[in-house]
């Protein structure tokens, strides 16, 4: 085999047991937020190493230039997908409180909440 | 390409789709499920590229685009309309439950109807009161 | 609704989408160059986006510390998280912490919240756009160097941002060194070491 065709291999099976482990994390994590760190493992260095294997068995500039746009689109729209599900999960009250050390958020929400609720006595 | 890659990746994928079936089988929530169909999404983009590496097809880049472009537009929605659900809402009704929940509603629509004509929609909203927005 | 920008001035959007017709037919030919700018056009016609407003000096160094450091980043947390959920037992707890941002543009808290999102092992949970605050969920507070470290490593990311993009008006208002400060500094400790 080639240098080139190693390097292919070698990316292939590291972004596939990427997946692999990030799918038993899924399966594992007790919460949703925990389980959303684990998913956004194989939608980044996955898809980067499988994209770098892909490029290098191509072996073709033409589509080494579409699969970095592969990665670049993803790169924009994956933080958009876990930010509205991490969102919403936080305001549905799936998070819940004892499973984090701090939780600076709720905290927050509830200084805004008193802030409303109680006229400024000055 | 040689087939060790392509035999150990796709079983790897394989068992990693499994895994990924059975989170979103068993929720708990709306949006672990969402979460499950997005890794759903990059296990599929890896097994494209394993199997344009293994067989040369060129072709498939493109479907990497469009799904790596798209795939996120799914979950966004679906988390975008997540109301507050109740905590007994996500889970899979067993066959018994399903059809008690049937018969409460077909009482409902018959006693309805018998009181008056074309009151399908209140009686439902009356049997499930809770499934009303909270907002 | 913020004020829509004259067709003229919203040519980098064009040459934006040209760029991604031409990546995507992937030869450059006169065809497909004439083809993505016709396209472009159009397409800002049809969709005018309100303004963004970047006001900002791209600074190469900057732009290739902030990449290589972030595949760094990214390569790191992935093995911990890899590490954490083959191994037995439970679970680390994380935290949602705030992070107050330096700089006050909308851009550059964008791009800071998108980076730290793809990092694993952060995620930003809610952002305020007027405070500058960001309120990210970490999911191991003792892997990141506790909840100061966490809080640390987010405003550390900002600042690779503002050294790539941001004016020097703008890093100097965020209480930042100025960047030529910043490379004289490096160049000597690597002499000295």
């Amino acid at each position: 085999m080639s240098p080139l065709e190693w390097l292919a291999s070698v990316c292939f099976i590291l972004g596939c047991s990427l997946n692999l482990i990030a799918a038993i994390g899924a399966l594992r994590f007790p919460d949703l937020l925990a389980r959303m760190h684990a998913a956004t493992k194989p939608q980044v260095l996955g898809l980067i190493l499988t994209m770098a294997g892909l490029a290098a068995s191509l072996g073709s500039s033409q589509l080494t230039w579409k699969l970095l746009i592969v990665v670049l689109f993803q790169f924009m729209t994956a933080p958009v997908s876990a930010h509205m599900v991490g969102r919403s999960g936080y305001r549905t009250g799936k998070v819940r409180d004892e499973d984090l050390v701090v939780d600076e958020l709720t905290e927050d929400l509830r200084r805004v909440q008193q802030a409303d609720t109680q006229p400024p006595t000055s | 390409m040689s087939p060790i890659v392509l035999w150990v990746g796709g079983l790897m994928l394989a068992a990693a789709a499994l895994l990924i079936v059975v989170r979103i089988e068993r929720g708990p929530s709306m949006l672990d499920r969402t979460i499950g169909l997005d890794m759903l999404v990059s296990v599929v983009v890896a097994a494209l590229a394993l199997w344009s590496g293994a067989t040369g097809r060129t072709d498939l880049v493109n479907v990497l685009v469009v799904l790596t472009l798209v795939g996120f537009v799914g979950s966004v929605t679906l988390a975008r309309f997540v109301a507050v659900e109740p905590e007994d809402e996500g889970r899979i009704l067993t066959p018994e439950e399903v059809r008690a929940h049937d018969d409460r509603m077909r009482a409902a629509i018959a006693k309805e109807s018998k009181r008056r004509v074309g009151g399908r929609e209140d009686a439902m909203r009356r049997a499930y009161p809770e499934d009303e927005d909270p907002r | 609704m913020a004020e829509r920008v004259r067709f003229w001035n919203r040519w980098p959007m064009v040459l934006w989408l040209a760029g991604v017709w031409v990546l995507l037919w992937g030869d450059v030919t006169v065809a497909n160059v004439l083809a993505g700018l016709v396209l472009g056009c159009l397409l800002v016609m049809a969709m005018p986006m309100p303004k963004a407003g970047f006001e900002g000096r791209p600074w190469l160094p900057g732009i290739v510390n902030l990449v290589v450091r972030f595949l760094g980043d990214v390569v790191m947390a992935s093995v911990q998280i890899a590490k954490k959920a083959l191994s037995p037992g439970r679970p680390p707890r994380g935290a949602v912490i705030r992070v107050q941002l330096r700089s006050q543009s909308d851009l550059f808290l964008t791009v800071t919240a998108q980076l730290c999102s793809l990092v694993p092992g952060s995620i930003v949970v809610e952002a305020h756009r007027l405070a500058g605050l960001l309120y990210i969920h970490v999911f191991d507070v003792s892997d990141s160097g506790g909840i100061d470290g966490a809080r640390e490593h987010s405003l550390e990311i900002e600042k690779r941002v503002l050294y790539a993009f941001a004016t020097d008006a703008a890093i100097e208002a965020a209480g930042l060194p100025p960047r030529k400060r910043l490379l004289r500094r490096r160049r000597s400790t690597e002499v000295t070491s």
